[in-house]
Order: C-alpha cells, then sequence, then structure tokens
C-alpha cells in the first residue's frame, strides 16, 4: 500500500492462490501485517504497544465471550451469578481474574500506545486520521470499561452507575431526563444492568471494528518511527515480517509475564475490596472511586469547587469530557514541522511534566476527595489543560528544534558511532 | 563504508549457526503454539457442566408413599424420573414376552435390581428424540403395551418400559441407582 | 482558528482552576476542617500471617477446620456465609459422610416448601445446599440484632484491605475507649449499644465481642483454644471461603509463569536471530 518497494504477494502454495485469486484476504493479510508492509528500521520498544493493545482486546473479547455464557444480567442475582464464576464453573476463577485484570492491562499498553504518539508526533500530518481514530478507539473502551464495571452489581458497581449517569444530570434543563433515559430508571437497576450488559458485549467488536479503520488510515502514509522523519527509500525499512513479528511476538512474552504474574498472584491489587459487597442502594461506600485507569479524570471532574458562571458540577463535567475532547484537536494545536520529541528540546520538557502531571492527577483521584489532594489536583488539572491549550502552541512557535538527521538510515548509522563522515 | 548489514562471513561452523538459529525460531514458534494450545483448554472445559449442577447429580428418592400399581415423577439432572411400583400383572406380562423379539432385547431382571423386581426406575426420557412419555402420572394414557407413551411420535413402552413400538430405537435408560434402605433409593 | 479558541478555553480552565484553589485555600486556612474521632484512632490492621499468604502460600486444612468449628459454634448464631455450599467444606478434608453429617445437623434448616400443603417449610441441609442464613431475610435479621444487619461472612475477607488480619484485629481489638479521646472529642463517647473497636472504620461497632473467653470453642484436634488462637483460625477459614480456589490459583500461576518465561527467552533469541546483522 505504502512504498513502491514493498514486497509483493507471491502465493507459494496452490491452495493459497487459488484463494487469493478468488478472495485475496491472503494478500490483505501480507500487506498490512505481513512482508509486504515496510516499516522504518528503527523503531524502538514504544512500538510494541500497538500490536499489545491489540492482544489485550483479544484477550478481553475471548474472555469476555465466556464469562457471558455464565453471568446473569438481573440485578438479584448478578452478584451471586459473578460469584458462581468464581467457585464452582470450571477454570472460572481464572477466566474472570483475566477478565477483570485484562482491562487494567489493556489500559497499561494503551496509555504507553497514547504517550507514544504524544512524544513522537504520531499525531501530526500525515497521520492526523490515525490519531483520531484511535482517540475514537480510547473513549469506546472507556465506555466499554465502566459499563463492564458495573456487571458485577457490587457496591463500587452499584455507586459507580449512579455517580457516572450523574454527571449528565449536570446538562441543565435536559440532565435529569437523560440521567433516567440512560438508566431506565430512577436509580440504576434491572433496566440499567440488562442496557449496559448488551452494550458491553457490542461495543468491543465497535472496537475492532474501528481498529480496522485504524491500521488502515496507519498503512496509508506508513508506520512513524522515533526521529519523527519520513522514510527516504528502501534502506529505511524492513518488511513487519519477520522483523517486527518476531520484535511483537517477544514484546507480547514479556507482557504476558507481567499480566499472568498479577493475575495469578495479585488479582483483586487493582480493584475495590468494596465491589466484593453486593450492590446496596440505601448505602454508599464510605470512599468511592472509580478503577485505576478513570483517576487522572476523575480528579479533574473533583477539581472544580466553585460556582463561576456555571455551576461547579457543570464545570466539572464539561472539563473532564473537554480533557479527552481536547485532544482529537491535538494535530492543530501543536504546528511544529518537527515531529519526534528528541529533537524539539522545550517540548520534551514540557512533555515529561506533563507524564509527572497527569501521574500525580491519577493519585490525586484515587484519593479521598480532601486535603491536600484536592488543592493539588486543582493545580494538577490547571497545567493539564495549560499545556495542551496554550503552552503547546506556544512551543511550536517559539522553539528552535535540533538539527535532524538526512535520512532514517543515517540516523541508524549515527547511533553505532560509524557515520560515514 | 559504513553498512546496514553485516553480511555473514562464510567460514567454517557458518552452516551449524545457521542450523541452530533456524532451531531457536522453530523452538519459539512451538511454544507459542503449545501455549496457544493450552489456553484452549479452559476455555473449553469451561462449558462442562459447573459443581453446583454436578452436585445435584445424586438424588435420593422415598420409596414409601407409592402403593402398588402407582408410579412418580421426579427430576434427576433435570430431567424427569419415572420410579413405577409395579403390580404382579405387570410383571407376569413384562416376563411372559420373549427377550429375543425385542428391539433392545433385556429381561425385566436386567432392568431392575436383584429382588426388587417390582421397583422400575428410568428416565422419563423417550429414547427418539427426547420427549416426556406418557403413563406415570395417574390417568394418563399408558399406550399398548401398558407401560409409557410418548406422544410426540407415537413411540410404546412395555411394562418394564421396553420400547414395542413406534420409532424409539432404545428401551427407556435406566439410570444408575442403589437401595440405600428398603425405602430409600439413591439415583446417581 | 483553532489555536485563539484553544488558547482562550485554556485560560478560562485554568483560571476556574485557580479560583477554585484560591478559594479552597482561603477555607482551609480560615477554617481548618475539624479533626474526627475515626480520624485520629482508627488503626490498620495488626500483622498476622497466615499459611495461605505469599505467592506460593498453601491453606493450612487443620486450622481451616478449626476456624470452621469457631464460624460454626460462635459466628453462625447471626452470619450467613451465602455463597458456600456444604460440599465446599470436602476442601478442608472432611469426608463425604462428614459433609453430609455436617449439612444434616446444622442448626438452622433449609428453607423448602411441604409437600403436602404448600405451606412454606424447612428440611434438613444436603451437601449440595448452600450453607442456609440464621434469619429468613433481612428484617429479620435486624429485628434480633438491635436495627445492625449482622453482614454476611462469604467474602468479608476480600471486601475490605487486607481482610484476613483485618478480621483478625476486629475480633481481638475490643477495649476501652480511650480516656485521651474522650478528652479531645467528649461527642464521639460510645453509645450504650455499641462497641468500641479502633480497627473498626467508625470506631463503634454493634456486634459486640463475640470471642470473650479462652475456652470458648473445645477444638476436636486438642489445639488450645485462646481468643488470639480462636481470631486467628476463623480468619483463616474465612480467607479460604472468599478465596477457595486460591491455591489452585498459586500452583497454575507457578506452571504458567514458568512456561512464559521460557517462551518469552526463546521469543528473544529468535527475535535477537532474525535482527542478527541488520542495524537498527
Amino acid at each position: 500500500m505504502s512504498f513502491p518497494w514493498a514486497n509483493h504477494y507471491a502465493p507459494k502454495h496452490p491452495l493459497m492462490k487459488w484463494i487469493d485469486d478468488r478472495l485475496p484476504l491472503p494478500r490483505l493479510v501480507y500487506n498490512a501485517v505481513g512482508a509486504g508492509y515496510p516499516v522504518p528500521r528503527n523503531l524502538n520498544y514504544f512500538w510494541n504497544f500497538g500490536v499489545l493493545s491489540g492482544a489485550a482486546l483479544a484477550i478481553q473479547i475471548v474472555t469476555g465471550i465466556v464469562l457471558a455464557m455464565h453471568y446473569a444480567a438481573n440485578g438479584l442475582v448478578a452478584f451471586d451469578s459473578v460469584e458462581h464464576i468464581m467457585r464452582d464453573v470450571n477454570s472460572g476463577w481464572m477466566l474472570r481474574y483475566a477478565h477483570a485484570n485484562g482491562a487494567s492491562f489493556f489500559f497499561i499498553v494503551v496509555y504507553l500506545h497514547i504517550f507514544r504518539g504524544l512524544f513522537y508526533g504520531s499525531y501530526k500530518a500525515p497521520r492526523e486520521m490515525v490519531w483520531l481514530l484511535g482517540l475514537v478507539i480510547f473513549l469506546l473502551m472507556m465506555a466499554t470499561a465502566f459499563m463492564g464495571y458495573v456487571l458485577p452489581w457490587g457496591q463500587m458497581s452499584f455507586w459507580g452507575a449512579k455517580v457516572i449517569t450523574g454527571l449528565f444530570g449536570a446538562i441543565p434543563v435536559v440532565g435529569t431526563p437523560i440521567q433516567t433515559w440512560l438508566l431506565g430508571g430512577f436509580a440504576p437497576d434491572n433496566a440499567a444492568l440488562n442496557r449496559f450488559f448488551s452494550l458491553h458485549y457490542l461495543l468491543p467488536f465497535v472496537i475492532a471494528g474501528v481498529i480496522i479503520l485504524h491500521i488502515w488510515a496507519l498503512h496509508i502514509p506508513g508506520s512513524s518511527n522515533p526521529t519523527g522523519i519520513d522514510v527516504k527509500g528502501p534502506q529505511d525499512t524492513v518488511p513487519f515480517h519477520p522483523y517486527y513479528t518476531a520484535k511483537d511476538g517477544f514484546g507480547l512474552g514479556v507482557f504476558l509475564i507481567l499480566y499472568c504474574a498479577v493475575l495469578f498472584f495479585a488479582p483483586n491489587a487493582m480493584g475495590h475490596p468494596d465491589n466484593y459487597i453486593a450492590a446496596n442502594p440505601l448505602s454508599t461506600p464510605a470512599h468511592i472511586v472509580p478503577e485505576w485507569y478513570f483517576w487522572p479524570f476523575y480528579a479533574i471532574l473533583r477539581a472544580f469547587t466553585v460556582d463561576f458562571i456555571l455551576p461547579a458540577k457543570l464545570w466539572g463535567v464539561i472539563a473532564m469530557f473537554g480533557s479527552i475532547i481536547l485532544l482529537f484537536f491535538l494535530p492543530w494545536l501543536d504546528k511544529s514541522p518537527v515531529r519526534s520529541g528528541n529533537y524539539r528540546p522545550a517540548f520534551k520538557k514540557f512533555f515529561w511534566l506533563l507524564v509527572i502531571d497527569v501521574l500525580i492527577l491519577g493519585y490525586c483521584g484515587g484519593s479521598p476527595a480532601e486535603e491536600p489532594y484536592v488543592m493539588i489536583s486543582q493545580l494538577a488539572a490547571a497545567y493539564y489543560f495549560a499545556h495542551f491549550l496554550i503552552i503547546l502552541p506556544i512551543v511550536s512557535r517559539m522553539e528552535r528544534p535540533l538539527p535532524l538527521p538526512n535520512s532514517i538510515t543515517e540516523a541508524v548509522l549515527e547511533k553505532h558511532g560509524n557515520a560515514a563522515a | 563504508m559504513a553498512t546496514l548489514e553485516t553480511t555473514e562471513t562464510p567460514g567454517e561452523g557458518a552452516g551449524d549457526g545457521v542450523r541452530r538459529r533456524d532451531f531457536i525460531n522453530l523452538a519459539a514458534v512451538s511454544f507459542a503454539g503449545v501455549g496457544a494450545a493450552t489456553v484452549l483448554l479452559p476455555l473449553i472445559n469451561q462449558m462442562n457442566p459447573s459443581a453446583d449442577v454436578l452436585a445435584l447429580a445424586s438424588i435420593e428418592v422415598d420409596l414409601s408413599a407409592i402403593k402398588e400399581g402407582q408410579a412418580i415423577k421426579t427430576i434427576f439432572r433435570k430431567q424427569p424420573l419415572f420410579v413405577r411400583h409395579l403390580t404382579a400383572a405387570e410383571i407376569a406380562a413384562a416376563d411372559k414376552v420373549d427377550p429375543s423379539s425385542l428391539r433392545d432385547p433385556q429381561t425385566l431382571e436386567q432392568r431392575t435390581v436383584d429382588g426388587k423386581k417390582q421397583w422400575l426406575i428410568t428416565m422419563g426420557v423417550c429414547t427418539h428424540l427426547g420427549c416426556v412419555p406418557l403413563g406415570a402420572g395417574e390417568g394418563e394414557i399408558k399406550g399398548e403395551f401398558g407401560g409409557y407413551f410418548c406422544p410426540c411420535h407415537g413411540s410404546s413402552y412395555d411394562t418394564a418400559a421396553r420400547i414395542r413400538k413406534g420409532p424409539a430405537p432404545k428401551n427407556l435408560e435406566v439410570p444408575k441407582y442403589a437401595f440405600k434402605s428398603d425405602t430409600v433409593v439413591q439415583v446417581g | 482558528m483553532v489555536r485563539p479558541i484553544a488558547f482562550l478555553a485554556g485560560l478560562g480552565f485554568v483560571f476556574v482552576l485557580l479560583f477554585s484553589l484560591v478559594t479552597g485555600a482561603v477555607a482551609y486556612i480560615s477554617e481548618p476542617p475539624a479533626k474526627t474521632a475515626e480520624h485520629e484512632f482508627h488503626l490498620h490492621p495488626k500483622e498476622v500471617s497466615f499459611a495461605s499468604d505469599g505467592p506460593l502460600g498453601k491453606f493450612d486444612r487443620q486450622q481451616l477446620q478449626r476456624g470452621f468449628q469457631v464460624y460454626k459454634e460462635v459466628c453462625s448464631a447471626c452470619h450467613s456465609l451465602h455463597q458456600v455450599a456444604f460440599r465446599d467444606l470436602k476442601d478442608l478434608g472432611f469426608t463425604d459422610a462428614e459433609v453430609k453429617a455436617i449439612a444434616k445437623n446444622w442448626a438452622t434448616e433449609v428453607p423448602s416448601i411441604n409437600p403436602e400443603t404448600g405451606e412454606p417449610a424447612t428440611r434438613k441441609g444436603t451437601p449440595a445446599d448452600k450453607i442456609p442464613a440464621p434469619y429468613a431475610n433481612e428484617v429479620a435479621a435486624r429485628a434480633a440484632n438491635n436495627n445492625a444487619l449482622p453482614p454476611d461472612l462469604s467474602l468479608m475477607a476480600k471486601a475490605r484491605h487486607d481482610g484476613g488480619a483485618y478480621i483478625y484485629s476486629l475480633l481481638t481489638g475490643y477495649q476501652d475507649q480511650p480516656a485521651e479521646l474522650l478528652k479531645h472529642f467528649p461527642d464521639a463517647k460510645t453509645p450504650a449499644s455499641l462497641h468500641y473497636n479502633p480497627y473498626f472504620a467508625n470506631l463503634n461497632l454493634a456486634m459486640p465481642p463475640p470471642l470473650a473467653a479462652d475456652g470458648q470453642v473445645t477444638y476436636a484436634d486438642g489445639t488450645k483454644s485462646t481468643v488470639d488462637q480462636m481470631a486467628k483460625d476463623v480468619s483463616a477459614f474465612l480467607i479460604w471461603t472468599a478465596e477457595p480456589k486460591l491455591e489452585k490459583r498459586h500452583a497454575t500461576g507457578i506452571a504458567v509463569l514458568g512456561f512464559l518465561l521460557i517462551a518469552t527467552i526463546l521469543a528473544y533469541l529468535s527475535y535477537r536471530n532474525i535482527w542478527a546483522g541488520i542495524k537498527h
């Protein structure tokens, strides 16, 4: 698809040729993730996280389908049906822990994938569409994860559903009707549980569809690389297979080791104990928090404590959604022609500040809503918005980038200390 | 001159090196294959009956209230179980038949416990396509052989619940059971 | 167009956040939030170790049986064990016959229907039954306990941070309210119907000390039943009820990680192999 020197598919086996002549699926795979896709030779390990995200989605879909064979989406029995899976279903405990921790690991690899894109300017022309589709996937993931967390119908499930749908209640005039519509009632109950289950089953397949678009859009310009400069010729690339399939295979091994270590030896470390208490509409847990991957956004939501023209609650909701929406505009906010953060000294400093800022937001979001966490999250949230909306546009205009190498090949040779001088 | 590719220096042992490398790639791919196949096991096994279902796979039936000539329908593994107290006439009728003339040759002795010939315990599942035959409930038609009659496709069973007429291929299944006492039977 | 709008939006968010921050800071300084007794006197669970701890942990079956005895003779009077079936007790090392006897002789019978009249009735338990709850429903449980609801214990060890140690600490943590607390927080005096326990989230617990004296339970295996021993045993038992597959999980985990480690090393070697001679 991308470069003229890409390998052409030549079926080795007559059967493959027979299929390819009638349905060019083998050709499609070959060109997408096979030897027919030339990839910059200098990708580092941060480029593993795209494939790992896909692997995490596959784990979630497979374990999710089998869990759905035993789960019952009814408020009276949902909690017990999850315990039934944990105790009585063959290997049920493993499947459920694989799914619950799979969600966490899905977010871990996706966050690394996103920050990779942020640092190396992968959102810039000509890859804006890849970035935008990625954000759509991210939003779908968040919706899926939220609805999945409701299904066990524990205390955090119930109150999470109540609080998150309550966000829509902040919208003036139509807020309360929208909340009631979302829940199919005045509080989370069977209606909400059933529709969340239905959508939780549907959305992963929508995500898989958008991933196909994401990869398609990626293959038009081809993969970016740590130098951020364009591929100039065949010497800059290697075929995806076997080079990057081998590297991704190794990456997948490391990912699975970490994932299984948590799955088998600390399966509840990333969950909340309160979700082992059955939902009780009459008693709110003392310290109600979402799953860890939502903590930064939860901190932004809670950081707005003063009514200023608009009510504080509405500010929080706008800011929380805004913190993701603004990423859609990133390709047009950062106009620096240099992609890679490696050649942008000022950008690089602010980037690491952003990483620390998001970690602080996450920590505050997981802490109780009391001082000093509220004040810290207010400062951190202010930096978050300032970073994307104010600092990046200014930096991209003022900054003097470092000299770029002439080609990927030159950069590679320089790294190996024998540049042709 | 800087180059991107360092070519393999041909010489002694190069052939061995290539073979060792192929072996490693092959080993890595094989490991991945074995791993993927192993992961399939729990994914398939989860569809087998769970522990709570298996726990109900054995029941006890109290026979003391079943009078001669009566039958009860109870539930065993979520399927109907017929427990029938045969009359002397029914036993005689069953014994009269020459087993070799039957589609599924069995005697009443083979289908009951020694010395408890009057207790006929069978699944209430027609061996044709799984309907529940009539005849265990009071007033239900018992078919022309006085045992059970399946209304779905007209299979008739005799007083030993053997198939006598109709499409069913086998006699009604006798589950594994044992008498715990004179009046209590453990099925399964 | 995007950037001027973004700039204004950014200023807006930053301004409102800083405004919130200043308002909050002023409020914090002028009116520091009052300290609460819970905040000052609540204690984290005591350090205690169980055989099931750690990645290689296994249950101590003798201890689980003792803990089950404590549950049966003490806790089960008020607390249900809704998720646990009698058949599960085979895991503790009981034989089929013992499990059957335990089910049959359980103090509370299993709700059922009178086959003659259709009236609600009860019958003896069988191994397939879940352990019957001491009260028919929540209203009955509250009515019998001064309006406090004794929670189900099946998942208690996972429903609290550091659950096993929490249960042990709570059971051994009853004490008189410290004079220090009453001096600083005179309003926080424990009401007459409640019991002071610093390991409980709000310090005041409706449950009276369930393990009051040494020897309250006579252990079948001859272990001396001190309060501490009984508390530890029943905590171990509740760790098992919350996670009965723990041993299987640990064993599977070791095998899976061993396999993955070898597979990953092979994948790494294969990766180096394929890239050998390719500068990148």
